[in-house]
């Protein structure tokens, strides 16, 4: 293991070149970032540049710091009074933990995609507008609709929801709620979209859709996923990034994790030796 | 291989062998213990239950009667004169005219005959001191109706009324066998009949007469033993007591007096009701209570021997009440009518006149108050506490004093309230105002530790897609926490609102326990509510007003379930879809 560190700090080194170079291509460009909870130091020294559109997909065993670092992202974890998060993450090379900056606003350019399907216990449509509205998307009514079903349809969920828009979104399928979900938080025309295993409580034809739905928007968003299902970080993303005890492992294109990984640990990993 | 084969005894044995006598007594043991449990709830469950229905039929058993009220339906005649020609459609002149003449005259056309001033007077009292008033409201609706004779239903008084509700007493009447002749149809007469009527009555009378010694007899034995000095006097008094009342079970053929201590004796001739004062086999003396139509023979057959069996002295109408009331329901002129006047009229000194009104506008003057203060205020520190407060030393502080408010004893309430808003801000005594203020306070804890439940209930998730696409803290918790915990909040607030409805001491000490007859119009008006209202009618020594307190109770009670029922609703209604 020892053996692996000074190809990490290798990287480490050529940092400053490396972000010159990368920083038109990258959308977010994480720094030196750590989290603690309270006494726990959960997330350790991440750094790592996501690529703007595209897939990138986190991979690593439970607690190992990949759901709390994309919750840096759109700094989710203020909501937890004990999250202290140090370091620097750049969005279109701005730094979203400026002061000055409204972290609504961040919301409403980095939109996410949680672990189980939450909607909002109301209509489907209500579920879809209610983003727009906050926000002053739309100027009138017709507008508002427009953009609901156009946000549905980008979703692939008009067709199956569209003589149901008044129907309230708890009482779709597991599969659907994701998917009005996904619909939610592009309405408000996000540029980066954060999945925290967006999957794991679906059955494999509602994940297949899923995956579907993520080929065409990586089109148009950056996607960040975090999944426990390697096939699924193999299908869909681009690049991937492995993280272990808090740590950002290694992070590449992902055939190279995938088939070339230099890091023992993610070797480990991707065989399913451990995690 | 070989070494697993050759060990499977040990490889088998368990440490726990469930088919030792041991495990088999565990296992008893585990089943006995199961359902002795199960015996403990169920006979807890029947204790509560018989203490419940009890409560509950008791209550109502007691109530029901107030819910009715009897009047005597006569016919009264309004004079042309009542009130001056020209202020015929002036309601307070109608009002304000003296009714009791007309009552006088209708209750004696209705017995004729009455003649002295203190059977009068006992018969005018058979009616309430309200009871012209719907007559009075007739009149004002229809001035027509002066001039003419009205069939009007006059209040009875409370005694008269709990008289026919069941406080009255059994009436056993036997014919008579012999001629009966009276010596006269009013005052005081003697009827003498042909056959000795009168001689089981005369039995009867001299066998309670001796019981009466005996008990005197044996109260002054008892006292002897004491041999105490002082007692003497006392020993004497009822050993000669006991010693007349010996001498008349002696007497032979003399006229036996009856008195306020035993059943009362009355004969029914030629339409009249003459009650015995003395006795013989063959010959009464009595006081005429209803006149008798005339001096004449009544044959055998068509003169009665009626006995009131409690005696005169341990019931609420005297005899010639009873004779009365008698005379007036065989006369089919008692009225019973579903009581309206309980729930429109406010409190009175008079049982029958009272009503509970007052003290329902009473109680939803304060009880408005207080869900104007508390909802509000408990939502938003619920909410305040709950989402937005820092975790500190001083918010844990806050906290914990919040869960010990809703401890404290009600009655420091309302002597804080006594405190601060009457002596301290001057605000007006009795007043739903202060009441809906004390009562404010002593809610306000349950309300914030019911909201703050309610509000944690709320999945984070909700709140974390509220977030996730953009909404402010507070937009999330205003436009999608809030409206969740909403049903939760609404019940904590309707029990503690019910809890409000019933508390009686905090109010005391505000002054809210006065003798009120008015309805409040206003929130500074003095007013009560209705379990002040059921403590003051508790107090009052009128049977009519022990059935007052059990019917305000009946109505409390009411108000009680469909609140809690409201509040169970809303949580089945409403609860959870996510």
């Amino acid at each position: 293991m020892n053996m692996e560190m000074p190809v990490q700090r290798a990287f480490s080194a050529e940092e400053a070149a490396m972000v010159a170079s990368d920083r038109k291509a990258a959308k977010v460009v994480a720094r030196g970032v750590n989290v603690y909870y309270g006494e726990k130091h959960s997330l350790k020294e991440v750094s790592v540049d996501i690529p703007d559109r595209g897939v990138m997909a986190f991979i690593g065993p439970s607690g190992c710091g990949k759901s709390t670092f994309l919750r840096c992202i759109n700094r989710m974890n203020d909501t937890i009074p004990i999250a202290k998060v140090t370091g620097k993450i750049e969005i279109d090379g701005q730094d979203i933990y400026d002061p000055a900056l409204d972290v609504v606003q961040l919301r409403a350019r980095v939109g996410m995609v949680f672990q189980k399907p939450n909607p909002f216990p109301k209509s489907v449509f209500e579920n879809i507008a209610y983003g727009p509205r906050i926000h002053g998307l739309a100027r009138s009514k017709s507008e508002l609709e427009e953009m609901v079903v156009s946000s549905l349809k980008r979703a692939g969920l008009f067709e199956e929801v569209k003589d149901r828009l008044q129907d309230s979104g708890t009482s779709l399928s597991g599969g659907q709620q994701q998917r009005l979900c996904i619909a939610r938080a592009i309405a408000v025309e996000p540029e980066i979209i954060l999945m925290d295993e967006p999957c794991s409580a679906l059955d494999p034809i509602a994940t297949a859709r899923i995956e579907e739905l993520m080929e065409e928007l990586k089109q148009t968003y950056t996607i960040v996923i975090v999944t426990h299902s390697m096939q699924q970080a193999a299908r869909v993303s681009q690049r991937t990034a492995f993280f272990h005890l808090g740590s950002l492992v290694e992070e590449g294109p992902t055939e190279v994790i995938f088939n070339n990984p230099r890091d023992q640990r993610t070797q480990d990993y991707i065989t399913g030796r451990f995690g | 291989m070989t070494d697993i084969a050759a060990t499977p005894p040990v490889a088998l044995r368990r440490r726990f062998d469930v088919t030792s006598d041991s495990a088999r007594a565990r296992v008893r043991r585990r089943y006995r213990a199961e359902s002795r449990f199960r015996y403990y709830g169920l006979i807890a469950l029947i204790f509560t239950t018989i203490f419940l229905v009890v409560l509950i039929v008791d209550i109502v058993r007691k109530g029901l009667p107030a819910f009715t009220q009897y009047s005597l339906l006569l016919d009264v005649a309004v004079p042309a004169d009542l009130v001056p020609p020209d202020k015929r459609s002036d309601p307070v002149a109608i009002r304000s005219a003296d009714y009791f003449p007309l009552l006088r005259d209708a209750l004696k056309a209705a017995i004729p005959g009455i003649e002295s001033r203190s059977a009068e007077r006992t018969l005018t009292r058979l009616l309430s001191t309200g009871a012209a008033d719907r007559l009075t409201s007739m009149i004002v609706a229809d001035p027509s109706l002066i001039g003419r004779t009205v069939k009007a239903p006059l209040l009875l008084s409370a005694n008269a009324d709990l008289y026919f509700k069941g406080a009255g007493t059994p009436i056993i009447m036997r014919p008579g066998r012999g001629i009966a002749t009276p010596s006269g149809t009013t005052g005081e007469i003697t009827v003498l009949t042909s056959a000795n009527d009168f001689v089981d009555e005369l039995v009867s009378i001299k066998n309670s007469l001796a019981a009466r010694a005996r008990e005197l007899s044996s109260e002054a034995d008892r006292l002897q033993r004491f041999g105490s000095a002082t007692l003497a006097d006392r020993i004497k008094e009822l050993r000669d007591e006991a010693a007349a009342y010996r001498a008349r079970v002696d007497q032979p053929k003399v006229d036996e007096e009856l008195d306020a201590k035993l059943p009362s004796l009355l004969v029914d001739i030629n339409g009249g009701l003459v009650k015995i004062t003395k006795l013989s086999d063959i010959r009464i003396t009595g006081e005429v209570l209803l006149p008798l139509k005339s001096a004449a023979e009544a044959k055998s057959g068509d003169w009665k021997i009626v006995t009131y069996t409690i005696p005169e002295s341990n019931r609420k109408a005297t005899d010639q009440e009873v004779a009365f009331l008698e005379r007036f329901r065989e006369l089919g002129k008692v009225d019973r009518q579903f009581n309206w006047m309980f729930f429109v009229a406010g409190d009175s000194r008079e049982p029958e006149l009272a009503g509970i009104r007052g003290a329902i506008v009473g109680s939803a003057l304060t009880l408005f108050i207080t869900l104007a203060l508390c909802l509000p205020i408990g939502v938003l520190a619920a909410i305040y506490l709950e989402e937005f407060a820092a975790k500190n030393r001083l918010t844990d502080l806050i906290e914990v004093n919040i869960n010990n408010l809703a401890a404290v004893p009600s009655i420091v309430f309302g002597l804080l309230g006594l405190a601060m808003f009457l002596n301290f801000f001057g605000l007006p005594r009795s007043a739903p105002l202060v009441g809906g203020l004390v009562l404010a306070l002593l809610v306000l804890p349950t309300i914030i530790i019911a909201a703050r439940a309610a509000l944690k209930a709320v999945p984070p998730s909700i709140k974390e897609a509220a977030l996730g696409v953009g909404a402010s803290h507070q937009q999330a918790v205003f436009h999608h926490i809030l409206p969740l915990a909403m049903p939760g909040i609404m019940t904590g607030t309707i029990i503690g609102m019910a809890h409000a409805l019933g508390e009686t001491a905090p109010l005391l000490m505000i002054g809210m326990v006065a003798f009120i007859v008015d309805v409040p119009k206003s929130f500074t008006d003095a007013a009560t509510v209705l379990p002040v209202q059921i403590y003051l009618w508790s107090d009052l020594p009128e049977p009519a007003f022990q059935y007052k307190t059990a019917a305000a109770i009946m109505v409390l009670l009411v108000f009680l379930f469909v609140m809690n029922g409201l509040a169970i609703w809303l949580r089945r209604r409403f609860e959870r879809r996510w």
